[in-house]
């Protein structure tokens, strides 16, 4: 199974803090595959850890990079992509 | 074990007039952190615990948030989801392998992240709390004892805590809670400010409520200052009635402020925010003597635009036809820094620049707000209901000259009435000659006694100096209060102190001409003025003004008060 990878802007007003944060992670824990994301050239950190996320500090118009791994790992990917360009804070 | 032979009383200050009974539920203190101590576990049998501890915590948080619902559920979601971080999974597995116990492997590995939140500051560093109270709930959880923090008893209770940090009170369920306890902090604590805020029976600094077991029944009695241990069947009933009979008063009619002789007090509310203002009309506010503007600014890395302040304070000013409303320019310092004011490090901030001070410094930003300010004066101006009538003051005035140039400043922009707060013991000594200049004086009890008794007010060791019934103070506003009278100006109080009911009467009798409180302490000040005359006002006065110390100037009025009254049956 092929490696997906893909690069994104945050697009969270305030960032990808608490609220935000939690969204993400939870949905790449029920992925159930293996996902890292990192912060531009930075090392990956696991995308299921809300600490690891948070700790990233990662603000609107950061670049990240996800990749997984295994069964669905597109649509996971997408999904998460999804999330991570949405501005949680403008709703 | 009931019965007036067993019945005690644990001194404190109270909060407001209220009285209530319940059962005692105490706030469990921090964990001590765990020592480093080689574990007498198999790594195993250490990791299974520290499994079951983990997901029990973020069980029981999912459930609370599910309870809690709002903004808290997400806050409480999170904190679930750190105690199950995968990441952290790791980092207690390390410890846990090189044969650590499950107590100090989660400890550590908590406080390793903790650091990389504290690193990254702001709001992230914040988030530390967070993570503290998850690791303190799993430590407790392993150890078998009660979790820090606002216990959940499943039926409404008194809480009885050290005191409440603001982290504590926004978590807190006030449907739950009966009345509040707390052994030290007094009444300018956060939980004294919440309890008036939220109207809850409260007496704070009651050092031997620390004492006090779980599930005992106890009567707070705000007004007397105490707390009733084992109290009669008799004492029960008697504090019921009187809980319902203030319930009664709070549902008074809302008359104007006043004493006994009709001698008007108007009674006008402290406010944050615009939204604020409805509560404060329906509350009796007969308009506001402290509209602080912070607000506006402490949210942003630059300072708002006069578009964004006009139109906060036109939502202000329109909210308060033909009522006084008094709004004080921006009140920052080192203590509540601003980066675009002074981001400098100050060892004392409290003695820095602040206040007016700074606002000098970057006098564009003080240009601005008067600039806004009357642009939202005349834009109300034409209300079908008649303008409110604005009136504007500067924070930490310290000298005449400062005054000086303040009300010329305001008044170049049109703004008609411009006075200052008296907060410093140079501005109240000196307050004849503020007043030559000044059109009125607001007296902010707060710093007036902090800056009194040379105490730091946000330093919890010397709390206990923060008290503004000190006779100290009181000669203070009265020399205020004689000047005013003497210039025929106006002087408010706009400090805590206005909302503590007999206190709000000595004021009164020292000369202040109207008091200005959060809006829910409104109900009980207005039932006390209307029960003592000026001149009675004015003995109290004098009764606290000849005491030594704080306690003792309170329970020298509190005598006066009563005999007054005694004289009168």
């Amino acid at each position: 199974m092929p490696q997906i990878t893909r690069t994104v802007r945050i697009g969270s007003s305030h960032g990808l803090h608490a609220r935000p944060a939690k969204l993400f992670a939870q949905a790449a824990k029920d992925s159930g595959i293996p996902v890292t994301i990192a912060k531009d050239a930075g090392a990956p950190v696991n995308a299921a850890s809300i600490l690891g996320v948070i700790a990233l500090g990662l603000d609107q118009g950061d670049y990240v990079t996800l990749s997984a791994d295994g069964a669905n790992a597109e649509a996971t990917v997408d999904a998460l992509a999804e999330l991570l360009t949405t501005d949680h804070d403008a709703a | 074990m009931t019965g007036p032979e067993t019945m005690t009383e644990l001194r404190g200050v109270g909060i407001g007039l209220g009285v209530a009974q319940g059962p005692v539920a105490r706030m469990a203190e921090p964990l001590p952190a765990p020592k480093d101590a080689p574990s007498e576990r198999s790594v195993d049998e250490e990791s299974s615990r520290v499994r079951e501890a983990v997901s029990a915590v973020a069980r029981e948080l999912e459930e609370r948030g599910n309870t809690a619902g709002g903004a808290a559920r997400d806050v409480l979601e999170a904190q679930a989801m750190m105690a199950e971080d995968p990441t952290l999974e790791a980092e207690v597995d390390t410890r846990l392998q090189a044969g650590k116990t499950g107590e100090w492997a989660v400890y550590d590995a908590f406080a390793s992240f903790r650091e990389q939140l504290t690193a990254l500051g702001g709001y992230l560093g914040e988030r530390a709390a967070d993570l503290d109270d998850v690791a303190q709930r799993v430590i407790a959880r392993l150890r078998g004892v009660a979790a820090p923090g606002i216990p959940d008893p499943g039926h409404p209770f008194v809480l009885v805590a050290k005191d409440l940090a603001p982290a504590d009170t926004a978590l807190l369920d006030l449907d739950k809670v009966l009345a509040l306890i707390t052994t030290e902090g007094g009444p300018t604590s956060h939980t004294a400010i919440l309890a008036r805020e939220k109207s809850i029976v409260a007496v704070v600094g009651a050092a031997h409520a620390a004492s006090l077991t779980e599930g005992e029944t106890v009567i707070v009695d705000a007004a007397a200052n105490l707390v009733v241990t084992s109290p009669s069947d008799d004492e029960l009933a008697r504090a019921l009635t009187r809980a319902a009979d203030r319930a009664a008063a709070a549902s008074a009619p809302l008359t104007p402020g006043a004493l006994a002789d009709g001698t008007a007090v108007p009674l006008l509310a402290n406010l944050g925010k615009p939204g604020g203002a409805s509560e404060a009309v329906e509350l009796g506010a007969e308009g506001v003597g402290l509209f602080r503007t912070e607000f506006l600014f402490l949210s942003s890395s630059s300072a708002p635009t006069v578009e964004e302040q006009r139109t906060a304070y036109t939502e202000l000013l329109a909210a308060f036809p033909g009522k006084k409303v008094v709004v004080r320019v921006l009140d920052a310092g080192a203590d509540k820094p601003l980066p675009f004011l002074n981001d400098a490090h100050e060892e004392n901030p409290a003695l820095g620049l602040r206040g007016l001070r700074a606002l000098r410094a970057s006098e564009d930003i003080l240009r601005e707000q008067l600039t806004a300010l009357a642009e939202a004066d005349a834009a109300t101006r034409r209300s079908p209901e008649g303008p409110a009538d604005l009136w504007v003051m500067a924070p930490m005035v310290s000298t005449v000259e400062e005054t000086e140039y303040f009300v010329s400043l305001a008044k170049d922009y049109g703004l008609k009435t411009a006075g200052v707060m008296v907060e410093v013991p140079s501005s109240a000594l000196l307050a004849d000659r503020i007043f030559r200049h000044a059109d009125f004086a607001s007296i902010g009890t707060n710093d007036l006694t902090q800056y009194t008794l040379a105490a730091d007010r946000l330093l919890g060791s010397v709390a206990s100096f923060q008290d503004p019934w000190h006779p100290a103070v009181l000669r203070l506003v009265r020399e205020v209060g004689a000047a005013g009278a003497a210039a025929g100006k106006p002087v408010g109080i706009c400090g805590e102190a206005a909302a503590d009911p007999l206190l709000a009467v000595v004021l009164v009798g020292l000369g202040a001409t109207t008091l200005s409180m959060a809006p829910t302490a409104l109900a009980d000040v207005r039932a006390t003025l209307l029960t003592h005359t000026l001149d009675d006002a004015r003995r109290i006065a004098e009764a606290a003004l000849a005491a030594d110390g704080a306690a003792t100037a309170r329970e020298a009025a509190t005598a006066a008060a009563s005999s007054q009254k005694a004289a009168e049956q």
